[in-house]
């Protein structure tokens, strides 16, 4: 549908701007062309209304040639035909006006004294349509960038649904219970440790609850996170729980989406290291190679295990809110191999945007 | 209170959590009728300790090494009173079609835990109607709702094997029980074949005769045999009956 017709509004307004086009017309035939102002104004208002309607036509052969996919002959060509073809419709449409009107007292012989001014006519003509065709560009350009801006805004709301998904999958409540659990055993066995859990529980839940309003954190925070987590789940699985770290010093101040790889920590302990009896090991490996900041969790697990509920929803989560906010920058790879889990995450190593935007970050790292 | 015949109520606590089982055993240790025969950290040692001792109650977790506590459950039978505890509420619906006792969640809070235990003494008395779930049915109960069966547990005296139905070939229905072909050896299972092939994959696995299941992905071709009856043969060169309405099904499956 064309976009002026679609609302007669819009009709309305394209229309009063061909007024002053009319009275324009109306003095090139009345001083240049050698009529009266009554015959001028006369024809020029009639002539141009019906042209105001054959300039939207130029609506589709502008559709049809976009500026920045067309090449010049073809876009010189298409609206060079559509110009002629238009005007010498014009052409026509005043030439039967003339004639009709020239029927009419006062207007006696206009037919033959306007056919002297059909060259000026066919001119301007020519020169109107291609106005059109300048002003359809305009319009397609101003649709463009509003679909553009729409599309953005729609990104924009996935990537933030991203992030609030995750961040409010970031405690699980099982975690939670399980480990009020393991503080209710304690309490009569050993009230020290008892003490010591609700500490490392309080002290990570804590550090959870800022991070919500950070867009980005650096490396070194999100890892002391996962330690103040595994030090709690270490109380319940004891040794069956072992971490190993491999961990590049200048990968520590690259900056990563707040409590983006501590799902995937508590993953590898609910998934791996809980369907093993005898425990096993999660390694941790972060490094920094050509502007890149490369993570990669690899943890042991059972491929035997019973089947558990819930698998699969945290990585997905990881790997959208990775596509939501590096599009192709960042990757996000799953793999299991024998009794390895490994989660490999690749994303451009930012140092300086959370660093401008949050200069206190830095005093707040305490591990 | 006892059990029915005055004797102690034989106890075994199943959870991979060393602190889990420790508030189970402390809250417990106030009842001096409950005789605490097992701990258990997995659902393979579940299954040997109640296979041998024979207890009157289990205390199950459910998400467990090995097996799980639904599995550890059909390879037991119902002839114990369990009492499932967890953190995870979704499995409340499930823990009472296969007839559990009770359902704790974690954290336990003592109150909670002596109703739970006041009702499986007046199970384990009489005075609560077990309805036992005939060992059949049970494994129908006790699988997850919505989804395919990935993995067959079975019990082998106080042994476990599990079966992954990628290397079962064939289930055959022997009277109560189910024998599952599978890897050369076949398993017996206290099942009924219909039960089984509800539970399976049904563009995996075909019901091709009256007693038998097929893997289709083993058929390696069909033969006549006889008048009018046929016989799949699988690439393990077993010979397997095929029904007349099995090979009408069959047959749609293989041109397909």
């Amino acid at each position: 549908m064309h976009p002026i017709l679609a609302q007669l509004r819009r009709l309305l307004f394209y229309l009063l701007g061909w007024i002053p086009l009319a009275g324009m017309l109306a003095y090139l035939l009345a001083v240049p062309g050698g009529l009266t102002w009554i015959e001028a104004t006369a024809v020029a208002f009639p002539l141009c209304l019906l042209y105001a309607f054959v300039c939207l036509a130029a609506w589709y052969p502008c559709l049809a040639t976009p500026l920045e996919r067309s090449s010049v002959p073809r876009f010189l060509f298409t609206h060079g035909v559509g110009a002629v073809v238009a005007s010498a419709l014009w052409l026509f449409a005043a030439r039967t006006l003339g004639r009709m009107l020239a029927g009419f007292e006062g207007f006696a012989g206009l037919d033959s004294r306007l056919s002297g001014d059909l060259p000026l006519l066919f001119g301007t003509g020519v020169l109107l349509y291609l106005l059109a065709v300048g002003f359809h560009y305009v319009l397609l350009a101003v649709e463009a960038s509003r679909q553009a801006e729409a599309r953005l805004l729609q990104a924009s709301l996935l990537a933030r649904d991203a992030e609030l998904r995750a961040l409010k999958a970031q405690v699980n409540p099982h975690f939670l219970f399980n480990s009020l659990n393991s503080i209710s055993a304690l309490t009569a066995s050993d009230p020290a440790k008892a003490r010591e859990m609700c500490v490392l529980l309080g002290d990570f839940l804590r550090r959870t609850l800022g991070l919500g309003e950070k867009p980005a954190i650096p490396l070194e925070e999100e890892i002391s996170l996962i330690h103040a987590f595994l030090a709690v789940e270490k109380i319940r699985y004891g040794d069956r729980l072992k971490m190993e770290e491999t961990i590049d010093r200048e990968a520590l101040s690259a900056e990563v989406p707040p409590l983006l790889l501590q799902p995937l920590v508590e993953n590898a302990v609910a998934h791996g290291i809980a369907n093993l009896v005898g425990g096993g090991w999660i390694r941790l490996a972060a490094g920094r190679h050509d502007g890149l900041l490369d993570i990669a969790i690899e943890n042991q697990f059972d491929p035997e295990a019973p089947p558990r509920r819930r698998s699969g929803v945290g990585l997905a989560n990881v790997r959208q809110r990775l596509e939501a906010r590096y599009g192709n920058h960042a990757s996000f790879s799953a793999s299991a191999t024998g009794d390895r889990f490994r989660v490999a995450i690749s994303l451009p190593a930012d140092t300086t945007a959370a660093q401008a935007s949050a200069p206190q970050d830095s005093k707040e790292r305490v591990s | 209170m006892t059990t029915a015949d005055g004797r102690k109520i034989r106890t075994i606590i199943v959870d991979d959590e060393d602190l889990a089982r420790q508030v189970l055993r402390e809250f417990l240790s106030a009842h001096p009728e409950i005789d605490i025969v097992a701990e258990c950290a997995n659902g393979f040692e579940a299954v040997k300790a109640a296979t041998e001792l024979k207890p009157d109650l289990v205390f199950l977790d459910i998400q467990m090494p090995k097996l799980d506590g639904f599995e550890v459950l059909e390879l037991l039978g119902s002839g114990m009173a369990v009492i499932f505890v967890t953190a995870y509420d979704t499995f409340a619906i499930r823990a009472f079609e296969v007839h559990a006792v009770d359902y704790l969640l974690k954290p336990i809070g003592a109150p909670r835990f002596e109703a739970a235990l006041e009702r499986a003494k007046e199970r384990l008395s009489g005075k609560l109607p077990s309805t036992p779930l005939p060992a059949m049915d049970l494994a129908a109960a006790a699988r997850p709702p919505l989804q395919y069966l990935d993995r067959i547990p079975v019990r082998d005296g106080a042994s476990v094997s599990i079966i992954p139905v990628s290397k079962l070939d064939y289930a055959e229905a022997q009277d109560d029980y189910v024998a599952l072909a599978s890897q050369g050896k076949k398993h017996l299972k206290q099942q009924t074949i219909s039960s089984l092939e509800a539970a399976l994959d049904p563009s995996r696995f075909l019901r091709i005769h009256r007693s038998y299941i097929v893997n289709l992905e083993r058929v390696a071709r069909i033969e006549p045999y006889g008048k009018d009856s046929f016989v799949a043969v699988l690439n393990t060169g077993a010979q397997i009956p095929v029904s007349r309405a099995g090979h009408a099904r069959l047959r749609a499956f293989l041109d397909r």
